[in-house]
């Protein structure tokens, strides 16, 4: 039965995670989902530039990947609930992204109480060993029929 | 004892504000976000109008909380960058008719960005304004405020640092 209520989860984490039109907008692909981590990443886009000097990707289109990785964690942990929402989040950022290269981010919820989520991320583009920028953020959970 | 006649005041904000667009039009994703600024003197207001593809959840709907962080980040570097120019600009140091594709600013670069959201973007326009706390030689702390029907109502506001970008001439 768990394995179903968990596979159902999953499934239901990513449809909404490709319904999120502004994940589309920016070309964000699901890579992994499973029991608090998730990993989504963004392809090079000439349109999300924030310095024209470098061709550096802008801080903002990295965060909005951080932010939706966060989210989808905190949705696919087991003891999780059906929506939730970004209380706060804060974003450090290490090193320019290189122009041309996918980034990745790879969040984990790693406490959840019955109320708030505990988030934490590392974004990098195709040198994995050096993060491009780390995240650490609370989420609401939203429970399912209201109060239990 | 004369001094030389004014400009137009009409001609002074015209270029004063070719200088802000040049550089706001400089960076492609803040095109791709819709974002625009209003001017009044040294004070911007950002704008974001409200579009189909920065939504975040469809079943509120309501803004993506990347594109609230995203909005707030970028007010904060347009205030930033802007308030450079424009103490160059009073100074006479800074042709405001210098600004342009090949010749834009250096900007600053983010160290740390902190947002905190107080309520949930609706599907209409956002606005947000950002205040230098600190702008220092080579660190800045700015802070930034965005709201959408109501201007004492935020939705979401946010603390960030910055390495400022290196300055030419003034050692």
């Amino acid at each position: 039965m768990s394995q179903t209520e968990d596979e159902g989860r999953a499934r239901l984490a990513r449809q909404f995670i490709e319904a999120i039109p502004h994940s589309r907008a920016l070309g964000m692909v699901l890579e992994r989902l499973e029991d608090g981590v998730a990993v989504i990443s963004m392809a090079y886009d000439p349109r999300f530039v924030g310095d024209p000097a470098t061709g550096v990707i802008h801080g903002g289109a990295v965060s909005a990947l951080m932010d939706t990785a966060a989210g989808a964690a905190v949705m696919s942990h087991p003891a999780s609930a059906a929506g939730t929402a970004t209380i706060d989040l804060r974003i450090d950022y290490m090193r320019a992204a290189t122009p041309g290269q996918r980034i990745t981010a790879r969040a984990e919820c790693y406490h959840v109480t019955r109320s708030v989520a505990f988030v934490r991320a590392v974004a990098a583009d195709e040198d994995g060993d050096r993060p491009v920028a780390t995240a650490t953020g609370a989420f609401t959970v939203e429970r399912k029929g209201g109060a239990k | 004892m004369t001094r030389p006649r004014p400009e137009p005041v009409q001609v002074v904000k015209q270029r004063r504000d070719a200088a802000l667009r040049r550089l706001v039009e400089g960076v492609p994703y803040i095109s791709f976000l819709g974002i625009h600024f209003d001017r009044r003197g040294d004070e911007l207001t950002a704008i974001l109008p409200f579009d189909d593809k920065l939504i975040g959840n469809p079943l509120l709907p309501a803004i993506h909380g990347g594109v609230t962080a995203a909005f707030l980040e970028v007010t904060a570097i347009i205030e930033l960058s802007w308030s450079l120019m424009w103490e160059e600009m009073e100074q006479g140091a800074l042709d405001p008719l210098a600004v342009d594709a090949n010749h834009l600013p250096r900007l600053p670069k983010t160290i740390d960005f902190t947002v905190d959201y107080l309520r949930s973007g609706l599907p209409r326009d956002a606005y947000a304004r950002a205040r230098v706390n600190r702008s220092g030689r080579r660190y800045a702390s700015v802070h930034v405020e965005a709201w959408q029907d109501n201007r004492s109502r935020l939705f979401a506001q946010a603390t960030g640092h910055f390495v400022m970008p290196e300055r030419g001439g003034d050692g």
